[in-house]
């Protein structure tokens, strides 16, 4: 059991899993000598070498592309994008090819592969570097979406998607990196793709959150019960794609009330999902609209009023007490 | 800096003339240069021109096929079986074979049936699915998109140290994609057991090549990523040949890849879906209808007493048994849809499938209208919307 951030417990991820597979291999910018820009792949290029670790040319495209070839020869490719902004240079390759193969080679190829990158704000960055693209992913059938709220199931569920046969999108809330430590064990630990984890349990209120947003939601939820007396349940959903509806039916139906916060733009983001899973599982339990708290419908607004876009305690906490009141 | 005064800071040459090759070995009339001879044993010769024949003639069927409504859109290879050929004979089986969406010559000879490339067109993925130990890739249909997958199969080949080589086509028009130059880039760098076969067809679509690229040629392309490119008559099989088994051994020593630009012409349409009389005139497809591929090799066996009597009615006959083995398979059975989106599939995956069974059980399947036989012209309302094999009535809820 060691304290770690974010980044180590991802950079023990990887480690673990090159040990005990040689066909997982990294491949991004800057990933090997250098160790990644946020420094997740440190020290693995001493380890395992260049051709394991593998410095690409600057090419988003050409890092997933030849991933999916990799992947059909039976390879395990990590990759990193840089920054999620930088991903539509390689969106056509991920919605086109690694999200397809499965179906068009009706079960002969897969692409066991899993794509890493940076997202959401919380780093005073410039346009690329805060942005929050969950959604295109979301959306694409023959991929898994999966993000993380802390260390140590950071760690497990890196693990998971490096070992699941299909294409995982990763993401990593930059504003978590180095945010807090927690006890990660040293021995191998694993989370299931797919799993909601309830985070707090309570009896009034659902606050579903994810990444970053993990972190507010439990700021609420503390001063809504210290303030009002009032128990918010929080479902952290690590994974977006599949959506574990039953765990958030199954809290909402003893809730009766739900707020859904994201990073995200508002329209067709991965509230809207949510909600509508909410309404056809447990419509009858519902006792107030369920309300979304997201960043606008705007494209990257500057850093310097990015805390007026992003969701933060005091919009999700004024949304609870709306939501509790109607 | 005033005039007569030496410059102290010279212009200076960091990198001397490039030079573009061509090839051909043999002329418009099937002549061979015997100084260029590629040394192929009779037999090779010829398994080559069986392969170029079946090429073109299920290519023709196909497109019979298609105007019928038995099939969907495709791409036609008519004038490119050389190219084809050529290139995709001096792979082993164990090499990968990276196709685009106009192979079908190559894809029969890497062992593709002809069954499974009708059922592909005709809307089944089934006709999609490689063998399982076939190392070939299914049809990609965006432009340029399956260059770096063979990047990512020739660096998998090497990381494992499987001397397979990788071959990759694609045609003229996929040489502005990004993705070209990201796999050529990568490629280079990464010194990868891989050739890239270009069918310069002239046209993409509507757009010749002149809008296409200003580079006096396409293989010169290669010379920026550090890597040599050779431009060859792609009408000509034997310079085809000899080019792509020096690129392969190239590749399979160890010595990096190569880009090979055939230049050949799309005698017929883009797609089944193109009229190609409104972009370019019926003068130059003739001039490249007296350069067929087909024609040079023939006359050039017939020289050599080399071609097989019954040649077409044997192949005519295998494709017949094919067609008719297509035309068997049964409606689709819609429910198989779920079985490859994911290795597992999710919860929410298994109720959608669970809903489209129950919906499948209420409702009696109707079978599909048989098209016409073949030969018989389709009516009217056909023509204006051919029915696909296996297009069922909408389901009423």
């Amino acid at each position: 059991m060691a304290k770690l951030n974010m980044v180590k417990a991802l950079n023990l991820a990887l480690l673990q899993e090159m040990e005990r597979d040689p066909d997982v291999l990294v491949i991004g910018e800057d990933v090997g000598v250098d160790g990644g820009v946020f420094r997740v792949t440190e020290d693995l290029h001493r380890k395992f070498g260049g051709t394991r670790v593998v410095d690409s040319p600057l090419a988003e495209a050409g890092i997933i592309g030849a991933a999916v070839g990799m992947s059909l020869y039976g390879l395990k490719p990590v990759c990193e994008i840089q920054f999620s902004g930088f991903a539509f240079q390689c969106f056509h390759q991920i919605e086109n090819h690694v999200a397809r193969y499965r179906m068009r080679s009706q079960g002969r190829f897969g692409c066991q592969m899993v794509v890493r990158m940076p997202y959401g704000g919380g780093v005073r960055a410039l346009e690329h570097h805060s942005e929050s693209e969950e959604q295109f992913y979301a959306h694409v059938p023959g991929l898994k979406m999966v993000i993380p709220s802390g260390p140590r199931n950071a760690r497990a569920l890196l693990a998971a998607a490096i070992r699941d046969p299909d294409p995982v999108i990763f993401f990593e809330a930059k504003a978590l990196y180095h945010a807090a430590k927690e006890d990660v064990p040293d021995e191998i630990e694993t989370m299931p793709i797919g799993r909601a984890h309830v985070d707090r349990p309570g009896r009034d209120l659902t606050l579903v959150a994810y990444g970053a947003m993990v972190r507010v939601a439990r700021e609420v939820a503390e001063r809504l019960h210290e303030e009002d007396g009032v128990e918010v349940e929080i479902v952290d959903l690590l994974t977006i794609s599949p959506l574990d509806r039953e765990t958030l039916a199954a809290s909402v139906r003893k809730t009766g009330h739900a707020v859904i916060v994201h990073e995200a733009p508002r329209s067709f983001g991965p509230g809207a999902e949510i909600a509508t899973s909410i309404m056809e599982e447990a419509f009858l339990s519902l006792e107030a609209p369920i309300r979304r708290v997201t960043a606008y419908d705007v494209p990257f607004v500057g850093f310097a009023r990015e805390r007026a876009n992003v969701p933060d305690a005091a919009r999700v906490l004024a949304a609870c007490r709306e939501t509790l009141a109607f | 800096m005033r005039e007569n005064e030496p410059a102290t800071m010279p212009r200076t040459i960091v990198e001397p003339q490039f030079t573009v090759e061509h090839l051909s070995i043999l002329d418009s009339d099937g002549t061979l240069d015997s100084a260029l001879d590629p040394d192929i044993p009779p037999e090779d010769l010829k398994r080559l021109h069986h392969a170029m024949r079946l090429g073109r003639r299920f290519d023709e069927r196909m497109l019979r096929l298609q105007r019928q409504g038995r099939i969907g859109t495709f791409a036609p290879i008519k004038g490119q079986e050389a190219a084809q050929i050529g290139s995709v004979a001096t792979l082993r089986r164990t090499d990968w074979m990276v196709p685009s969406f106009r192979e079908t010559a190559a894809m029969l000879w890497r062992g593709w049936t002809m069954e499974h490339i009708l059922l592909f067109f005709a809307g089944y993925l089934e006709g999609g699915q490689p063998a399982p130990d076939q190392r070939d890739l299914p049809i990609c249909i965006p432009v340029g998109g399956q260059l770096p997958h063979a990047v990512g199969l020739a660096y998998a080949a090497q990381y494992r140290g499987d001397d397979s080589v990788v071959m990759a086509y694609c045609g003229d028009g996929a040489t502005s994609e990004g993705d070209f130059h990201e796999a050529m880039n990568f490629a280079g760098v990464w010194h990868l057991p891989l050739v890239f076969l270009v069918q310069n067809n002239q046209w993409a679509i509507s757009v010749p090549l002149k809008k296409q690229t200003h580079s006096r040629t396409i293989a010169q392309k290669a010379l920026a990523y550090g890597f040599p490119g050779l431009q060859v008559d792609g009408n000509d099989v034997l310079a085809v040949y000899a080019a792509s088994r020096e690129a392969v051994e190239r590749a399979r020593a160890g010595d990096g890849p190569t880009l090979i630009e055939c230049v050949t012409y799309r005698l017929g349409v883009h797609t089944t879906s193109d009229d190609p009389t409104k972009y370019r005139s019926a003068e130059e497809v003739e001039a490249w209808e007296r350069k067929d591929p087909l024609t040079r090799f023939g006359a050039y066996l017939q020289q050599r007493n080399l071609v097989e009597p019954g040649l077409d009615e044997a192949i005519d006959a295998d494709i017949a048994r094919a067609v008719e083995a297509f035309e068997a398979v049964g409606a689709p059975d819609p429910l198989v849809m779920f079985d490859h989106a994911y290795a597992t599939p999710s919860v929410a995956l298994e109720g959608q499938r669970a809903e489209m069974a129950g919906r499948l059980a209420r409702t009696p399947v109707t079978a599909p209208a048989a098209p016409p036989a073949e030969g018989e012209a389709p009516a009217a309302a056909e023509r204006q919307s051919p029915p696909m094999r296996g297009q069922r009535r909408p389901w009423r809820s």
